[in-house]
């Protein structure tokens, strides 16, 4: 690779961020090469800066809140920072080009994807109109996309995330451009079509010369695909090298952090379980979702069925599966969240599936749920402390003891006892999170479910909330049900598991059972995918 | 207690966000809240201090003194007996009252059907869109009903009502307000269907909280922002409905002024005698303009999606 020029060449770049950030700038002093054929990872953690890296080389960063204000970008030699935006222009699409991390959002609903591909070459070529429709074929083909002459007819809608990703990736290829950038293209997706477009992506590379900086906050893309890592932390890179190095033996003690907080896909070891009740059983719990309307036919969405799953005190249950198993909607349907639609919900034997609303007051105290989205959990006008105890006063607690109740707990969840009266806005992502846990547990339930809890969070926070969730459990002998896409995480805190796919549990046991001889097809086929199974054997 | 995970930082948790104060701040940094702010409060006091400007009983009739242009001076006695001397500062109407008078005057008129109306269409509006908006078995009734009173044009129904229950004001209030209630019905349910699958209400569901409390603590607050500026052009309209009601004659009777009946009797004389509409129109238009811009101003302040655009 020595002795070639690199297609991307970063020197020096500092990004300024507006007047009252919580830093100067974004980024500073960035120094980054990638070179034909080769695989440059950005990893770091969100606020890290790596997006705003990739944004500063295609010219994408939103003009006078964010600018860059030293080094230089240079494109196969070309300096990026001194060209005008019609130059910019010029040079995006054909020489480089970017994928997003949405591929529902990144496309336009209302163009067919052939056209939405074909744009890039009316702009950029002057080719025919038959040229270009044979050349977006021909890009389609070399996605992998089956039936090309088909698909590019389709709308956005009509096609899977995958599918949607595959189709940026071909308009972005279209052109042949020297350099890809891709910022957290897989992270939308589910695993198994993350390890297909990951395989895509290092193929096409391969065979285009293409240099790709890869820009993601996932070590096991990293091991993956990357030939060499950069890893950012506030805004500057604190290592880079070749990939095994890295992974294997970092030398930066963030990037020590990091690493060591990726969960492990061995499952740890539980201790042997009391034999008891179980405190919350399903029965063929099923939720069909029916939508009929005078002028159209009904139609029927089977979202689960036949789920039957038994849960005991101090046990953690993990619910694992792709996105559209059906995985949320159990849970949903176990808090009455939703009402099912046939089975059975068993919480100390007593059958809760249709009791009304006004009956099943006195068993929701028992059951407590986490969602995922921390920013969107916790009512943004209402403090902290208002939310902790509105629960324990709806079931009569005065508001007095609730406050105390409410402190013991802010410092359980490991925040500032006094912080009660901020409001959420004033706590990161992580903090939220703790703040749930700390709602939940004010009304003693006897029964927490975690809804994609650490999904939303960073790798070391993630580590963080799972070690509290964890603690907790064991504290208050809480049975825990712990839904999950993330097979790693579910490795680290289930003792059980239960596998969903399109709403039915395929497939249930130990953890360590599951992990290390999946019995059906699919279980094996998510452990395939899982990305990154090279690092869990290296560290 | 167990040592729980890392402790954090309490220092992650200081205050980053804007207070009360500063959004006062951030509104009165926008021309157009100003501009409405200030041309509203000063009609706001002229509706009050009406009697103290200068004005004479805008019912007074004076066949001898008819149609007379602006700034012409006669002497009237006043209340004690006295013989005092007059200018009609904006000339007298067909009838020979003083048309300054009533046009000050007709601001309260104005003012008090904008803000009933206006308090009254979002007041029951609020209600029953929080009710259809979370209440999935009664959404399909009240929308369906909601539709009809839409399909309705305004005007009409407000012609009926008076023919109905016979001019006055409060029948003209509410003549207006009932069309207007569909629209703030509408806003307040879409606001309440995006609301109510956040997680935060589903987390106050399964802690049990009563749904009365959910749309009053949880649902109702996200709002208030959408319905003030939606009361502005409300407020605005109905100013406009009532000129528009007293126009067509259908609207409050003439021995109480309105901007609306002064114009629509000067319409008669327009060609000979601008003044009788032109004094009233300029108030009107002013007043609505006012209205208009400061819901614009508030739009743009309180709207995350426009708040962007105006800061820079």
């Amino acid at each position: 690779m020595n002795g070639e020029t690199p297609v991307l060449d970063i020197r020096g770049l500092t990004v300024s961020l507006p007047k009252g950030a919580d830093r100067d700038n974004a980024i500073e002093g960035i120094d980054l090469q990638v070179f034909p054929r080769e695989i440059i990872c950005v990893v770091g953690e969100s606020g890290s800066g790596k997006s705003v890296t990739g944004h500063a080389v295609m010219g994408l960063l939103p003009k006078r809140e964010l600018e860059p204000i030293a080094g230089s970008i240079s494109l196969a030699g070309e300096a990026l920072l001194e060209k005008s935006s019609a130059e910019l222009r010029q040079l995006r699409g054909a020489r480089m080009s970017m994928i997003f991390q949405e591929p529902f959002t990144a496309l336009n609903p209302v163009v067919r994807v052939g056209g939405q591909i074909e744009e890039v070459l009316k702009i950029h070529t002057g080719m025919s109109a038959a040229e270009r429709r044979a050349r977006v074929i021909e890009v389609m083909d070399d996605v992998r996309l089956p039936e090309p002459e088909r698909l590019i007819d389709t709308f956005p809608h009509q096609l899977s995330g995958g599918q949607r990703q595959r189709i940026m990736i071909a308009a972005a290829l279209a052109l042949e451009p020297a350099l890809l950038i891709a910022d957290e293209p897989t992270t939308a997706l589910d695993v198994t079509t993350q390890a297909q477009i990951l395989t895509l992506i290092k193929d096409i590379q391969t065979s285009h010369d293409t240099g790709v900086l890869f820009i993601t906050h996932d070590f096991g893309v990293v091991a993956e695909i990357a030939d060499r890592v950069v890893v950012m932390q506030n805004g500057r890179v604190v290592e880079a090298g070749a990939t095994n190095q890295v992974l294997t033996a970092p030398e930066h003690p963030y990037t020590q952090m990091l690493i060591g907080s990726v969960p492990s896909l061995i499952p740890k070891t539980r201790e042997g379980m009391i034999d008891d009740d179980a405190v919350l059983a399903t029965k063929d719990l099923a939720k069909t979702y029916r939508s009929s309307g005078l002028f159209q036919k009904t139609r029927e969405v089977q979202a689960a069925s036949n789920v039957t799953i038994s849960l005991k005190r101090g046990e953690t249950l993990g619910i694992v599966g792709e996105s559209g198993s059906g995985k949320s909607t159990v849970a949903r349907c176990i808090v009455r969240l939703i009402d099912p639609t046939s089975g059975a919900i068993l919480i100390d034997g007593e059958d809760i599936a249709n009791l009304p609303m006004n009956r099943l007051h006195y068993y929701r105290r028992k059951l407590q749920i986490v969602f995922q989205d921390p920013y969107r959990s916790l009512n943004p006008r209402r403090t902290v402390g208002q939310s902790i105890i509105e629960g324990p006063m709806n079931f009569g607690m005065e508001r007095k003891a609730a406050l105390t109740r409410a402190k013991e707990l802010m410092g359980l969840v490991g925040l500032d006892p006094n912080a009660l009266d901020r409001l959420p806005h004033q706590f990161s992502g992580g903090q939220r999170q703790r703040i749930c846990i700390a709602r939940a547990l004010a009304m003693q339930p006897e029964i927490l479910i975690a809804d994609e809890a650490v999904s939303a969070l960073d790798v070391s926070v993630q580590a963080q909330v799972l070690d509290l969730l964890d603690d907790i459990k064991k504290q208050f002998n809480l049975a825990m049900l712990f839904i999950t896409h993330d097979l790693r995480v579910a490795a680290q805190v289930c003792d059980r598991i239960a596998v969903m796919q399109q709403g039915e549990v395929v497939e249930q046991g130990p953890a360590k059972t599951v992990f290390s001889s999946p019995a059906h097809a699919y279980t094996r086929a998510l452990f395939e995918a899982a990305p990154g199974r090279k690092l869990s054997v290296t560290t | 207690m167990s040592t729980v995970s890392s402790p954090i930082q309490a220092d992650a948790a200081t205050p980053t966000g804007s207070t009360g104060g500063s959004v006062l701040g951030t509104l009165l940094a926008n021309g157009g809240v100003r501009f409405g702010g200030i041309v509203l409060f000063i009609l706001f006091m002229i509706a009050l201090a009406a009697p103290l400007l200068g004005t004479i009983d805008p019912a007074l009739l004076d066949p001898t003194y008819r149609n007379k242009l602006p700034l012409e001076a006669r002497p009237i006695l006043n209340d004690a007996g006295e013989e005092v001397t007059v200018t009609h500062w904006m000339g007298t109407d067909t009838l020979g009252r003083d048309l300054y008078s009533r046009v000050i005057y007709g601001t309260r008129v104005s003012l008090i059907v904008g803000f009933s109306v206006a308090a009254l269409a979002i007041g029951i509006g609020l209600v029953i869109g929080l009710i259809s908006g979370y209440i999935r078995l009664l959404d399909t009734v009240i929308m369906r009903v909601m539709d009809g009173i839409m399909a309705i044009p305004a005007i009409l129904l407000a012609l009926s009502l008076v023919a109905l229950w016979g001019a006055g004001l409060v029948t003209v209030i509410l003549a207006i307000a009932v069309p207007e209630i569909p629209r703030v019905v509408r806003l307040v349910r879409a606001v309440v269907l995006s609301v109510r699958e956040e997680p935060y209400v589903e987390a106050a569901i399964s802690i049990g909280t009563p749904t009365p409390k959910i749309l009053y603590r949880h649902i109702l607050p996200n709002t208030i922002a959408p319905l003030i500026v939606q009361a502005t052009y409300t407020c605005g309209f109905a100013i406009l409905v009532e000129a528009i009601l007293s126009f067509l004659g259908v609207g409050i009777p003439t021995d109480i002024p309105t901007w609306g009946n002064i114009m629509a009797e000067g319409r008669l004389l327009f060609r000979v005698y601008p003044h009788a509409i032109l004094f009233p129109g300029i108030f009107l238009a002013l007043a609505v303009l006012a209205i208009n811009m400061l819901g614009d101003g508030l739009r743009d302040t309180l709207d995350p999606r426009f708040a962007k655009r105006t800061s820079t």
